[in-house]
């Protein structure tokens, strides 16, 4: 060891990397700006819900894209943190606690950090595809717990709370959402920044190596049950202080945050946003609150899509949107990516009609099932289709089948230019190796 | 007495059902490393097929027909998308499965609605298999059995005779032979076979057995096919005697996996005493309305409303009977991690 030391030079330079800074500093704007750009109360309640989400994803990533660990349950740990902020809170309005309404959070991330320990004790114990089964196993006993204890969980109606208690700090009273807002924001930007310290650190190092070779984690004299137990438990603080903030945020906690379809959420966002890239579960959360508030009110079938686009994206993305963005970038860095525009737009298109004809027959065939006391008339995309007539649905068949032809070939040209492509970046980086 | 036992086998024959999901289940997982996440979807699958076809070929054939069709899916699948994402490793193989299991529950709430589907067993399996009857006093006390319905006048005793009549449903007994036909011919198609032969060496050499000649993508295919089919005809089974309805996936889907972790991932026998322990432990529970209230109490204990104790000693162990398969799932990983009857120490 000292000799390592000793061979170190004793000058130490090494450039600020100037494109981190700026990434965070946009990240901070952006928190700060977008309820200036947003101003309804509607987009406002929809920014807190993503800020929220973030850091709850964030937190679900330090299992499943960095320690490797496919949790089904995390809802337990951010629902049963939401469950301690509002206990705690309602403590707060009846005088009965002294602890400023903007630290109610942290309650609810010690709630977290406690559960965590006591569960993932069990938990990690295993890795791979028992943990899964155990996670699941253990989301389910908390679940049926919150039915059995109404005098914790509030039963069916749940607990509610009011967020303006105590005395105010510089006339805050979180009374109005903007201000909750930023309290999100801020925790939001403090456990980003934290989180991503931690894959700097030295256990967010060997939770990597864990995730890729256990075995010589162990060889080398790691204990990598330890390791998985030490990840678990950051997570479960993380996701507590998140289910904290969604406490405050509606004032309302029920029985379904510790739910399996909640932890379902997670996982299925976190994937589809990406999960071996930091920045994915960002993304992945951001489309979680689109989808859960917009989508599910735009169609009935919104399920199915999502169920649908997840499994296309495990077969042939499995980098999530993330690992897409990132593909691109390597495409700009060198230069190529305007080759390639002619043939995304040609993607875009076709993939656009197989949407058209595929959405225009589930929708038809919802409307069918659910909606049939309505008539057989339905609007879709600003046309009026009758569902029991035979030519909407030849119709659809049709443009179905005329998009999923055109994609294929588009799809065949895309593979072509893209492996060229790539071939041509690979003999660049191999001549300026060479330099 | 008569009623412990119909509880008894209304338990034996829940665990008997249990074991035809995890038997395929943990077919699938010891070959293929596959956790198939929607195996309990495709348990569903098998009921409304079943439904379906029961109206065009009769019940006894939708129950050869809809496992072969479910089967015949399952199989597509394997070829299609869990063979394309083998080479990304095993998360990415679970949640392909997973992903299933949100797309088959939407298409079954698409085709056949919210709610649930009448579903009657055919004439031969309508009412009951067998009656026990208890004679409490009088003459020819104790108890007797007797096959199918007895007549009224049989229970209602004569004289200063108490007689009690319970009776077992044949669908549930039918249930119970389903599984214990397929008990045995799993084992003897395992153990006495040339492709079972083939099978349990892709089990542990699939490299080895490959380079003597087998198709073991193949062989791969086949097992998550036959699965399917299992998790279908169970579902068939299942969906006669319980109620074909879109939530029966979730209601036995990770009760499933609590079976095959306490019996031992990828040991089959482990799942079949795994399905049996966890089949009585739902069912036998259910009986039994005392709580911690009353265990204290006849130890000498008083817990009354007001203490900090009372919430959680209040509940009966009949209400506390849906979280027993989770609390022995976790007594079972600190005390007995492998499982049961596993041998896999991962």
């Amino acid at each position: 060891m000292s000799r390592i030391l000793e061979s170190r030079p004793h000058y130490h330079f090494r450039p600020y990397n100037v494109g981190r800074w700026i990434l965070w500093g946009l990240f901070a704007l952006v928190l700060l700006l977008a309820p200036r750009l947003w101003t309804s109360s509607f987009s406002h309640t929809m920014l807190s819900q993503m800020g929220i989400a973030i850091i709850v994803c964030l937190s679900y990533n330090v299992l499943l894209g960095q320690g490797g660990m496919l949790s089904f349950g995390h809802a337990v740990y951010s629902g049963l943190g939401s469950f301690l902020a509002i206990h705690a809170l309602n403590a707060v309005s009846a005088g009965k606690l002294a602890l400023p309404v903007s630290l109610v959070p942290l309650a609810g991330g010690l709630a977290g950090l406690t559960f965590a320990a006591l569960l993932g004790y069990v938990s990690t114990k295993k890795a791979g595809t028992t943990f899964a089964m155990i996670t699941l196993g253990i989301g389910e006993l908390v679940w049926s717990m919150s039915l059995m204890l109404p005098e914790f969980f509030g039963g069916e109606g749940g607990i509610t709370g009011n967020r303006v208690a105590g005395t105010p700090f510089l006339g805050i009273t979180f009374g109005p959402q903007v201000q909750v807002y930023y309290l999100i924001a801020a925790y939001c930007f403090v456990s980003t920044a934290a989180l991503f310290a931690l894959t700097r650190t030295p256990l967010g190092r060997m939770l990597n190596a864990v995730r890729d070779n256990p075995e010589r984690v162990e060889f080398i004299g790691y204990s990598t049950q330890q390791v998985r137990y030490l990840a678990f438990m950051v997570s479960g603080f993380f996701a507590g202080i998140g289910g904290g903030l969604a406490a405050l945020n509606f004032e309302i906690v029920t029985g379904e945050v510790v739910g399996a379809a909640r932890s379902g959420a997670y996982l299925l966002f976190v994937f589809l946003g990406g999960a071996t890239f930091f920045i994915g579960p960002i993304i992945g959360a951001v489309l979680m609150v689109i989808a859960l508030v917009l989508l599910s009110e735009l169609t009935q079938a919104w399920l199915l899509y999502l169920g649908l686009v997840f499994l296309f994206m495990v077969m042939y993305a499995p980098g999530g949107i993330a690992s897409l963005i990132m593909m691109n970038l390597r495409l700009a860095a060198f230069g190529k990516l305007r080759g390639l525009w002619t043939s995304y737009l040609a993607l875009a298109a076709t993939a656009c009609t197989i949407l058209a004809g595929a959405g225009a027959m589930l929708e038809m065939t919802y409307h069918l099932q659910l909606n049939a006391a309505l008539g057989p008339e339905m609007k879709f995309m600003g046309a009026t289709l009758n569902t029991q007539g035979f030519d909407s649905w030849f119709g659809a068949a049709f443009v179905l089948a005329t998009g999923i032809a055109l994609f294929e070939v588009t799809r065949r040209e895309f593979m072509r230019e893209w492996g060229t492509i790539q071939e041509e970046i690979e003999k660049e980086i191999k001549r300026r190796e060479a330099l | 007495m008569d009623q412990l036992l119909i509880n008894v086998l209304n338990g034996v024959s829940a665990g008997l059902l249990l074991f035809m999901l995890s038997s395929g289940l943990t077919l699938i997982f010891s070959m293929m490393g596959v956790l198939n996440f929607a195996h309990a979807s495709v348990y569903m699958l098998g009921a409304y097929f079943g439904y379906a076809l029961t109206s065009l070929v009769g019940f006894w054939g939708a129950l050869v027909l809809a496992p072969l069709a479910v089967g015949a899916l399952g199989a597509l699948f394997e070829r299609t998308a869990l063979r394309r994402v083998h080479k990304f490793g095993h998360v990415p193989e679970l949640l392909v499965t997973f992903g299933v299991s949100y797309v088959i529950l939407e298409l079954v709430k698409l085709i056949w609605g919210l709610s649930s589907l009448p579903v009657a067993p055919p004439v031969q399996l309508q009412g009951a298999a067998f009656t026990i009857i208890q004679s409490v006093q009088g003459e020819g006390s104790g108890l007797s059995l007797a096959w199918g319905a007895v007549p009224a006048a049989r229970c209602a005793g004569s004289g200063e005779a108490i007689v009690h009549c319970s009776t077992f449903p044949a669908t549930r007994m039918f249930m119970m032979a389903v599984a214990l036909v397929m008990l045995v011919a799993l084992w003897l198609l395992l153990t006495h076979t040339r492709i079972g032969l083939v099978i349990r060496a892709a089990l542990t050499r699939p490299e080895m057995v490959e380079a003597l000649g087998h198709n073991v993508p193949r062989v791969f295919m086949l097992v998550f096919g036959s699965g399917c089919a299992l998790a279908a005809l169970a579902g068939v089974v299942g969906g006669m005697t319980f109620v074909t309805e879109p939530s029966m996936a979730a209601i036995v889907g990770s009760i499933i996996f609590v079976v095959v972790v306490v019996g031992g991932m990828g040991s089959l026998a482990g799942a079949f005493v795994g399905s049996l322990l966890i089949g009585l432990l739902q069912t036998l529970p259910l009986t039994v309305d005392k709580s911690l209230v009353h265990a204290a109490a006849a130890l000498g204990w008083r817990i009354a409303p007001g203490d900090i104790a009372y919430p959680l000693a209040k509940i009966t162990l009949a209400q506390a009977a849906p979280i027993l398969p989770y609390l022995l799932l976790v007594l079972i990983l600190i005390l007995r991690p492998k499982g049961l009857l596993g041998t896999r120490e991962d």
